[in-house]
């Protein structure tokens, strides 16, 4: 080809050139048409910026307790909106800051359980044979300790502190994520186009970062929208048992633990916190039930 | 003789698979997928492999490439012995010789826009390249295929299996190789397309002097391509032989028995045909039949034929500018065939 | 009155891009004994024709039109109902054997289902009927047979095990959608031979969907040639083989590589691609493939009957004479 026609081609080329649609804009169109998954996506975001703004216009703190209003349920005159607790601390602001703890949590473990997941099952799954076996076995074995007696042993040997809840909770949920991403990467090993893609001179590597992982995508993302409210669950129960986050810090687990102790006589210190916590459960479920739809639409 | 650009020689690829286990003893068994294969090819050559499946053919394509490693034999790429090279080198032998796959858009990341896909191979052997550099070649390279360069940006779902195919083309033919191994490149279109896709990769190899390795499963399409044509069963070769050699004087049984099985579309034609048809199933290639493989399938076997292993030989009367070309393995080939 | 009667058939999805329609406006009669070839390529119909007719469409498929056996409509007929005629009196045969049986079952156990489900017969019965049916088709030692599960029997003999599953009832029409193309060659060919042979002996009428012009000249009557989700053309084989009168039947005659004659060097193909079902051009369907495309075919061509019985959607009446040469 010669300069000229070369020239002219750049030039078709720019002007005509059509944007293709890719698979994820063709799920995010799906799931735009999905309301349950829109309701949670709006539920969710709602309850973000709530959490995040919340606090900032509510004149109460978290920790300094109302020294007129002890146990007052939620009133406009009091300024106390959804009451206050038996020490008389805002319950708004408490829920609120929970919220973040809790989301935070469920958020940052994910995270983790997501780096360490994606790469062990994507590495076990692409080495195959006897590297796949030791690896699966380990985290069998991972698998077999009882998790409850662990958090305890962490808790009682280093303190009770938030990050250790991140490590604990996201060092038992990479393992069921290894286990999904190993099995998708075998299955996705066996694809022609992966074949291709050695077959054009790509190393080991490159397969695994530029065409296993980003084919993950898809049941990564839903399994991650699922893990969030697993593990903000999690949390909870490790509050519920008092063993999460430390006084006068709280998460929604933790609120629900006071406010079901004080269920008789205060009603909304369980009310509130209990709303949240299980508008936020189902505010992930759908999405992530959304999510496997229009990512996947034959499994329908 | 003219040098050749390929030459496979007793080439053997085994699989060990596990059938079961006894406490931590795995139990397994042997399958040949291609047993003792050697033939050569010429620059600007088309050898057609014809076989069904389980015989070994795409196996044999895999293991030329380097993605399946051969168990025994040797490959000779341009006087270099291919078994020798390690993971590295082999890598860099693969911008000679490429690859289309049978699946157009299996064979497609369905994550990459045509682009990227046409323009990895550039990135993996041409680091060097700039950006813009890559994307005049893809856009050169669809154009050479027939896609509009236009459609650069597109994902590989939103073309047909015809158009995924040229693209796959396109990505084999970007790095300029010298060999292109085509496994069913036709197998999964419509006929309609598969017309197309053949002339293409014709019009391409005249073109670029490209070899062409073409393996299909039965023997219509790989005629107008060819220049040669292997019968493989179960892993070994039964016939090779010149493409019109092959059509019009086969020899062996097996190779009589594919052209026979080939339906023609043409009613009165089809009245006519005599239709003999093979019996039975092909044997598994973990527990293949003692002596020649084909002996249980075949009309003509005898005793002899389950003792001894048939060796692929020259025919020998045949004219003379054919002799040594066309091969045999077939203990009564003579005798059936006079 | 014919056993089959289709009329203006419709089969619509409903997809995220829009609606679709797989079939448009489809008629056609088959009688007993007659084998039917519906030729076409992937997405002009075909599959979706036979599983409108069986009741089979995907969720989002909707059926129109009118579908008549033996002058009772099976459009709108009861999952129930439905199932009492599919299985006894129309049988269907996939393509891929070896996933439509069940993997947890013998292969005899299924086959004997099939009998106390529909005929009423007690097992022992159904288990000898099962077995000589096996036979019939070619399987060797029935017996031992029906005690193996699908998956330890090949492809070839798992279609064999299909179509002996589709003849238990003798129904009076078996569809067979692309039977043999999953197959090995000399397998296909196997099970062409015995398709050929059963047709002959029964009346049972046969609708072979396949894509392989060599098949239907090898085995059917007559021919439906599909593009688009319409009939282009129908017509008596020999007749649609040696002077195909749509432009759509002429191109895939030519476009097969064919083993019986002197090879050309290069294939005539058709170009183009199929089109977008979803974006069909107006007027002719084939329009931009064809090669004798003209002003007129920007108008939808009817279908027009040239001869007694034979059809085709075209505005020419008879195709320009190709300049080269048939062959024997």
């Amino acid at each position: 080809m010669n300069q000229s026609t070369q020239d002219l081609f750049e030039q078709a080329l720019d002007r005509r050139e059509v944007k293709g649609r890719s698979l994820y804009v063709d799920a995010w169109h799906r799931l735009r048409r999905n309301k349950a998954a829109l309701t949670g996506m709006a539920l969710l975001l709602i309850i973000v910026l709530l959490v995040i703004i919340g606090p900032m216009l509510n004149p109460w703190d978290h920790e300094i307790p109302d020294w007129d209003h002890y146990s007052t349920p939620p009133s406009l005159d009091t300024g106390h909106l959804m009451g206050t607790d038996a020490l008389g601390r805002d319950l708004f602001e408490r829920v609120m800051v929970g919220g973040r703890v809790s989301l935070l949590v469920g958020l940052i473990a994910t995270l983790v359980s997501l780096l360490i997941g994606v790469t062990y099952g994507a590495v076990a799954g692409y080495l195959g044979g006897r590297i796949d076996n030791i690896m699966m076995r380990a985290v069998d074995a991972i698998y077999a300790l009882p998790f409850m007696f662990f958090v305890i042993l962490l808790m009682v040997v280093f303190g009770r502190n938030i990050f250790l809840i991140f490590v604990a909770i996201g060092a038992v949920n990479w393992l069921d994520m290894a286990r999904i991403v190993r099995g998708q990467t075998l299955s996705l090993k066996n694809k022609d186009f992966i074949e291709a893609a050695r077959a054009s001179g790509a190393s080991e590597r490159s397969i695994v970062l530029r065409h296993i992982i980003p084919n993950l995508l898809g049941v990564v993302v839903v399994y991650v929208s699922l893990t969030i409210p697993q593990v903000i669950l999690v949390e909870s129960f490790l509050s519920f048992l008092g063993l999460g986050v430390q006084e006068p810090l709280t998460s929604w687990g933790a609120l629900v633990n006071e406010g079901a102790q004080e269920l008789e006589t205060a009603p909304w210190s369980l009310l509130f916190p209990a709303l949240f916590l299980a508008i936020t459960l189902f505010a992930f479920n759908f999405i992530g039930d959304g999510l496997r739809d229009a990512l996947d639409p034959r499994d329908r | 003789m003219v040098s050749s650009l390929l030459k496979i020689d007793d080439l053997r690829v085994h699989f060990e698979i596990k059938t079961g286990a006894r406490w931590f003893k795995p139990e397994t068994e042997i399958v040949r997928a291609v047993d003792g294969i050697s033939f050569s090819l010429k620059a600007a050559e088309t050898l057609g492999i014809v076989g069904e499946s389980g015989c070994g053919k795409s196996t044999l394509a895999r293991a030329i490439l380097g993605l399946v490693r051969p168990t025994g034999g040797r490959i000779v790429w341009m006087g270099e012995s291919l078994h020798d090279l390690t993971e590295d080198q082999m890598r860099g032998k693969r911008k000679e010789l490429q690859m289309i796959f049978q699946d157009p858009l299996g064979s497609l990341d369905p994550r990459m826009t045509v682009g990227q896909i046409v323009g990895e191979p550039l990135k993996n052997f041409f680091p060097s390249m700039s950006r813009l550099q890559i994307r005049e070649r893809v856009a050169g390279m669809l154009k050479m295929v027939g896609l509009l360069p236009e459609q650069i940006n597109r994902y590989p779902h939103e073309f047909s299996g015809g158009q995924c195919q040229r693209i796959g083309i396109a990505r084999a033919l970007i790095v300029n190789p010298r060999l292109v191994v085509c496994d069913e490149p036709v197998s999964a279109l419509d006929v309609s397309i598969q017309a197309q896709i053949i002339n293409l990769l014709k019009d391409l190899q005249k073109k670029l002097r490209l070899s062409l390795i073409f393996i299909a499963h039965d023997l219509s399409v790989v005629r107008h391509v060819s220049d040669r044509v292997l019968i493989m069963y179960l892993g070994k070769i039964m016939e090779l032989a010149d493409r019109d050699t092959i059509y019009h004087h086969p020899r062996h049984p097996y190779t009589r028995a594919l052209i026979q099985s080939v339906p023609i579309p043409d009613p009165e034609a089809e009245r006519l045909r005599t239709r003999t048809t093979l019996g039975g199933e092909l044997p598994s290639p973990a527990n293949p039949p003692s002596g020649c493989v084909f002996r249980t399938r075949c009309p003509h076997a005898i005793d002899a034929c389950a003792k001894q292993v048939p060796a692929l030989e020259a025919v020998s009367n045949e004219d003379e500018e054919n002799s040594g070309r066309h091969q045999v393995a077939c203990i009564r080939q003579q005798e059936l065939n006079n | 009155m014919a056993l089959l009667e289709v009329r203006d058939l419709v089969v619509a999805f409903d997809t995220p891009e829009g609606e679709v329609h797989a079939v448009n406006g489809l008629s056609f009669d088959l009688e007993p004994g007659q084998t039917l070839g519906v030729v076409g390529e992937s997405g002009s119909g075909k599959t979706q024709t036979a599983m409108a007719m069986m009741g089979l469409l995907a969720e989002n498929g909707r059926a129109s039109g009118s579908v008549r056996f033996r002058g009772q409509e099976l459009l709108g007929m009861s999952t129930q109902e439905l199932s009492r005629i599919r299985g006894s009196s129309i049988s269907m045969i996939f393509q891929d054997p070896i996933s439509s049986l069940n993997p947890y079952m013998t292969i005899g156990d299924q086959l004997i289902e099939v009998l106390t489900h529909h005929r009423n017969l007690k097992r022992k019965a159904a288990r000898q009927r099962a077995e000589e049916m096996l036979h019939q088709v070619q399987i060797s030692d029935p017996a031992q047979r029906m005690r193996q599960f699908p998956h330890e029997l090949s492809g070839g003999m798992c279609q064999r095990v299909m179509i002996a599953m589709g003849l238990l009832c003798q129904p009076d029409i078996l569809i067979a959608d692309e039977p043999t193309t999953a197959l090995d060659v000399t397998v296909q060919s196997q099970i062409n031979l015995l398709m050929d042979e059963l047709s002959e002996q029964s009346s049972t009428a046969i609708m072979l969907i396949t894509h392989d012009l060599g098949v239907i000249a090898g085995l059917c009557n007559q021919v439906l040639v599909m593009y688009a989700g319409e009939l282009m053309e129908f017509a008596d084989i020999d007749p649609l083989f040696s002077s195909p009168a749509h432009p759509y039947t002429e191109g895939l005659l030519k476009s097969v590589p064919r083993l019986d004659q002197i090879d050309s060097g290069i294939l005539s193909a058709i170009p183009g691609n199929p089109p977008d079902l979803l974006s069909l051009p107006v007027g002719c369907p084939f329009r931009a493939r064809c090669s004798y495309a003209f002003d007129q075919c920007s108008a939808h061509p009817s279908l027009r009957e040239t001869e007694p019985d034979r059809w085709t959607r075209c505005h020419l009446d008879t195709l320009p004479k190709p300049t080269e040469n048939k062959a024997d």
